[in-house]
């Protein structure tokens, strides 16, 4: 059983233990239009809560991605090196961008469930 | 959601834009679609493989009337106007007193008079620039009333030939004609912004709607929004005013050398001249250049260039996705030390520095008609 928490950047972040998967919602990749390039963070790279920690760019701007917790990062999506374009295909899916090992689980609270995202989305228009 | 979106201008193809599901952005003043659901590398890979349409109605259309409207231009301008032989078409820049570039500019002339395409950023100073330096010698009408849309793409003159009869597949490159099609008076140029064979077409406003969509019902021809535009110009090699070139590059720094025609070269007689024949002379500090990043980051507008491993030699102008290149793609400046194809520079991307060469343009070849 996994729970999914969604942040107001528009990031999504499965949870299963204490390990959380994070991508963009299908919402960001509308947005974004047609995804060319992702970084990804390496194995071992340790961030803060908001801290930048991916880049994602699609043929309109490059957009930073914020950590929406705090943790060390276990794996980047080696896939999006070369198909970058599976964000906008399968956001919430294979185009998930890195895994974190979540170092403050209190920090899950803050954040958005899926229904409070949706509410969130529709507010924005 | 109110936003300031009210205050913007609409070209006459505004209603259709919203019909056909534009994501409409404010751009130089106007609000104008960055693309259509099918999105800007679909979009832009469809102008390549097949023809896309484009509103550009927010340019500037301009006529020039006088004695010799090409002799009172030319004094603004490094083109060779005096030499355009009756709708022939020409590209050139309206140059400051130190050989800057205040407008890229197109210019054909038609009978008497001179027909002018501007910039839609740049057409309210233009106009007045005009206005005053050319005051006694030329009159200077405005066509707000006119749309232009641009139809691109190798299927271009099979699409326009069905509308407007065989005349049209046999125009020159960078000519023009007046031209009915569909029933509505057009005036056409074979020309564009995209690498590809196309055409740009002047019409009344109130024709515009119809024009469009009578080319939209045709098989081959998809709406293009400005998003695709720009990617498709990059990919060919071409300037965007106010990103590649502005009023701190000269032509000769942004290698449009080959637009100044030999009596120019030898003759000025336009703002900067000075300083631009002595460039053509002794060579100028710096060039614009092709830039292919190695990797697969796009190197963005403003990106600082390196040589490898060392110091700062010039800066990313315009860079993106190429769809059709498959990768990056990038023009910037650089010293002129460095500017020969085949050049290692470094890319300053986030802080890092990302291998890349200096390339020819255009990295798409080009597909005019040639005849």
């Amino acid at each position: 059983m996994s729970d999914v928490k969604y942040t107001k950047e528009h990031e999504w972040l499965r949870i299963e233990g204490d390990v959380g998967t994070c991508g963009i919602t299908d919402y960001a990749q509308d947005q974004l239009g047609d995804v060319v390039f992702v970084e990804v963070p390496d194995k071992g790279v340790s961030v803060e809560q908001n801290g930048e920690i991916a880049v994602v760019e699609s043929v309109k701007a490059a957009s930073e991605i914020y950590a929406p917790v705090a943790g060390e990062v276990v794996e980047g999506n080696p896939a999006l090196a070369d198909t970058p374009d599976l964000v906008n295909s399968d956001p919430e899916g294979a185009g998930w961008f890195f895994k974190i090992r979540i170092s403050d689980a209190s920090q899950l609270d803050g954040l958005m469930d899926e229904a409070a995202y949706k509410e969130y989305v529709e507010s924005l228009g | 959601m109110v936003s300031e979106s009210d205050a913007l201008g609409r070209t006459p193809l505004y209603d259709l834009h919203v019909a056909l599901g534009g994501k409409m952005v404010p751009f130089a003043g106007y609000d104008m679609p960055v693309q259509y659901p099918a999105g800007i590398l679909t979009e832009h890979k469809h102008t390549r493989a097949a023809a896309g349409l484009f509103d550009v109605s927010h340019m500037g259309q301009v006529t020039l009337r006088g004695d010799d409207p090409a002799a009172a231009l030319e004094s603004l301008v490094p083109g060779d106007i005096l030499g355009l032989e009756d709708m022939q078409m020409r590209y050139t820049q309206f140059t400051n007193d130190a050989g800057g570039i205040l407008d890229d500019l197109m210019v054909t002339r038609r009978g008497d008079d001179l027909f002018l395409v501007v910039n839609a950023g740049c057409k309210k100073d233009d106009i007045a620039h005009m206005r005053s330096a050319l005051a006694g010698r030329c009159e200077i009408e405005t066509h707000d009333d006119r749309a232009l849309v641009a139809l691109q793409g190798p299927e271009a003159a099979a699409v326009l030939s069905r509308l407007a009869g065989e005349s049209v597949t046999t125009m020159a490159f960078m000519s023009a004609a007046d031209v009915t099609i569909d029933g509505i008076p057009c005036f056409v140029t074979r020309s564009g912004y995209t690498g590809e064979d196309g055409y740009e077409i002047s019409c009344p406003g109130e024709a515009a709607e119809g024009l469009a969509r009578r080319l939209l019902a045709e098989e081959e021809v998809e709406p293009i929004g400005l998003g695709a535009r720009d990617s498709l110009r990059l990919e060919a090699g071409l300037c965007l005013y106010g990103h590649d070139i502005d009023t701190t590059t000269t032509p000769i720094e942004a290698a449009l050398l080959w637009s100044i025609g030999k009596r120019r070269r030898e003759e000025g007689g336009f703002p900067g001249d000075a300083v631009i024949q002595a460039q053509i002379r002794d060579g100028a500090p710096r060039r614009r250049v092709g830039i292919q990043p190695e990797g697969r980051a796009p190197a963005r507008e403003h990106t600082a260039v390196h040589s490898p491993g060392g110091a700062a030699i010039g800066e990313g102008t315009s860079g993106g996705f190429g769809p059709c290149v498959g990768r990056p793609v990038a023009m910037g400046y650089v010293e002129t030390a460095h500017a020969k194809a085949g050049t290692a520079l470094e890319l300053m991307v986030r802080g890092k520095a990302l291998p890349a060469e200096v390339v020819k343009m255009p990295f798409q070849p080009q597909r005019y008609y040639r005849g």
